[in-house]
């Protein structure tokens, strides 16, 4: 497939978003059900506001770059309408939600200041929102992909853990490095630390079993897409046309897998190795720390920007097999 | 709406005969001409007369070569094969469609886009393994393959050119256009003779339209070529009159 680089951008951006504001969500919530240190206005000060302001400027610039891969932008209001049948549709719609719930801890806030009960009820619904609208987000991604038939590698069971554990996984890097800007209590930060190193782990053996698996996918014969099964073995004789067309440049696109090797071990070194070197680092050298989580973050969002490209530059579209 | 109605009654296709296509082009010709002013109009070229024309076509014409299996007596044979939409009874390009833009209609079962409602989201021609939907850059909207919807039911044409561009100007009657719904149909008769088969029936899309595979060649053997034993025989031309060795000359040129 070929790899668009506003999808790309898109999947990954607005992924560690949710990431980030799921962290943030629950970092929020346990500051307002743990009484101590945090009183509950404390929303309002610190990494919280920092955490979720960048966290819906990734969304926010992801969703716009999908919406500039489309061919009428304008238009793009009626991706709304089709959820009952649409992973696309479903997504858009959740995206949405997680503005709701934004919006509605931003009311939550005014009432706070008048009514400190209904005030902090009204937070943790819209904390509740915000967190199951995010997963749902993440997972109406993942689903695009994972039920295109077409697209064998795509179908793999990994796909959806994939997506959802990249999410936390880049937005939890960023949080950490926010965090620690903040100084926040130490244990808090091991916590964090230990569930990011955790994600780190899962991911690369999930995508080194992935990798595995679609080296080793049968895709349909060429005979059964054209009908001629038991008749004999087809090959290529002339294409329709001299010249390329959509769908050879849509579905046809070979880079990927002749770098392929190359390309995962460097996906796995910085969205893995570099995170984990780096974390090393801070723990030795408390001085760099600051440096060393950003860098962290930063490699992390690389390495699921080479994740990702490979992700759609490796699959195979089935289209391929009449070309 | 991308929800699929239940199954018509009705199920409009095309029956492709493999046997008799000679790979000519006209379909995806006639094709391109009858659609680039047709509802799905235009099918824009991009560079038409440069270097490197690019465009959308419904219809394509492949060519392969069939090596025969090792147990059976055929000769190895060219195939052509046109690829269009097969109109799917359970098309995966309709339901991943999110603006309600692709559907699939309820009365004859022809998939078609509504290009006012296209956001131009690609998806739909992901979601479909036999490249039938292309996207146009210009326009900004994904096009496909309407079965002519605007010829087969146009009263303003004679009642025998009610029938897909493709079909009317096939020249060796290899494509042939009917209602797959109803089993006394020409085209459902067909289908059952000749054994008319399903593209990747193993994804479960339930394809319209057929396949019919190229009928076995007449009195093919698996021993060796006729021509063997001709090869053998020498001709000693400087023992030939002069005016038939020259001809033997010009001849073997």
């Amino acid at each position: 497939m070929n790899p668009a680089f506003s999808v790309i951008f898109f999947t990954v951006l607005s992924g560690a978003g949710y990431g980030l504001t799921l962290w943030w969500a629950a970092i929020f919530a346990w500051s307002l059900l743990a009484p101590a240190p945090y009183p509950p206005p404390l929303w309002w000060i610190g990494p919280t506001v920092e955490a979720l302001a960048i966290s819906l400027v990734l969304i926010t610039v992801g969703l716009s770059s999908s919406v500039l891969h489309l061919g009428k932008p304008r238009r793009a209001w009626r991706a709304f309408s089709q959820w009952r049948t649409s992973w696309l549709s479903r997504e858009g719609v959740f995206s949405l939600l997680v503005y709701a719930g934004v919006a509605l801890l931003g009311v939550a806030a005014v009432v706070d200041d008048a009514d400190k009960t209904i005030g902090s009820n009204m937070a943790v619904i819209s904390i509740a929102l915000i967190m199951a609208c995010s997963i749902a987000t993440v997972v109406c991604t993942a689903m695009i992909y994972a039920s295109l038939k077409p697209v064998p590698a795509w179908r793999h069971p990994l796909v959806l853990p994939v997506y959802l554990v990249f999410a936390l996984h880049t937005g939890g890097w960023t949080a950490v490095a926010l965090f620690d800007v903040a100084d926040e209590p130490a244990s808090a930060r091991l916590i964090a630390i230990g569930i990011c190193c955790l994600a780190t782990g899962m991911l690369a053996a999930m995508k080194l079993a992935y990798w595995r698996a679609i080296d080793r996918i049968e895709p349909p014969t060429r005979e059964s897409a054209t009908a001629l099964e038991g008749i004999g073995k087809v090959t290529v004789f002339e294409r329709p046309h001299t010249e390329a067309n959509y769908l050879t440049r849509e579905m046809g696109f070979v880079l990927a897998r002749k770098h392929s090797r190359k390309l995962r071990v460097i996906a796995l070194l910085l969205f893995a190795g570099v995170p984990l070197l780096a974390l090393a680092l801070a723990w030795m050298l408390p001085v760099a720390s600051v440096v060393a989580l950003w860098i962290a973050a930063i490699s992390a969002l690389f390495g699921a920007f080479v994740e990702r490209w490979l992700f759609f530059a490796e699959a195979k579209h089935m289209v391929m097999l009449y070309y | 709406m991308t929800a699929l109605p239940e199954p018509s009654r009705k199920k409009l296709g095309l029956v492709i005969d493999l046997d008799t296509c000679v790979g000519c082009h006209a379909c995806a010709v006639a094709c391109k001409e009858w659609n680039a002013g047709g509802i799905a109009g235009p099918l824009t070229d991009e560079n038409p007369y440069g270097k490197e024309p690019f465009g959308v076509w419904f219809n394509r014409v492949h060519s392969y070569e069939v090596e025969p299996l090792a147990e059976s007596a055929q000769p190895a044979m060219t195939v052509h094969f046109p690829r269009s939409c097969l109109h799917c009874e359970t098309p995966a390009c309709v339901t991943v469609c999110p603006t309600g833009a692709s559907y699939k209609r309820a009365e004859d079962g022809i998939v078609l886009v509504d290009e006012d409602k296209c956001i131009g989201c690609k998806l739909c021609s992901w979601a479909c393994p036999y490249g039938a939907r292309e996207y146009s850059a210009v326009e900004g909207v994904m096009k496909k393959c309407t079965l002519c919807v605007d010829r087969i039911y146009n009263e303003h044409l004679d009642e025998i050119e009610r029938q897909p561009a493709c079909v009317q100007a096939c020249p060796t009657r290899a494509r042939h256009f009917g209602d797959l719904g109803d089993p006394e149909s020409k085209v459902s008769r067909l289908v059952a003779e000749r054994g008319g088969r399903d593209l990747l029936p193993e994804l479960g899309y339930k394809p319209v339209n057929k396949y019919l595979p190229p009928r076995p060649r007449r009195g093919a053997t698996a021993s060796a070529p006729v021509d063997a034993t001709r090869a053998v025989e020498r001709l000693d031309s400087s023992a030939l009159p002069p005016v038939l060795r020259w001809l033997d000359r010009v001849l073997s040129r």
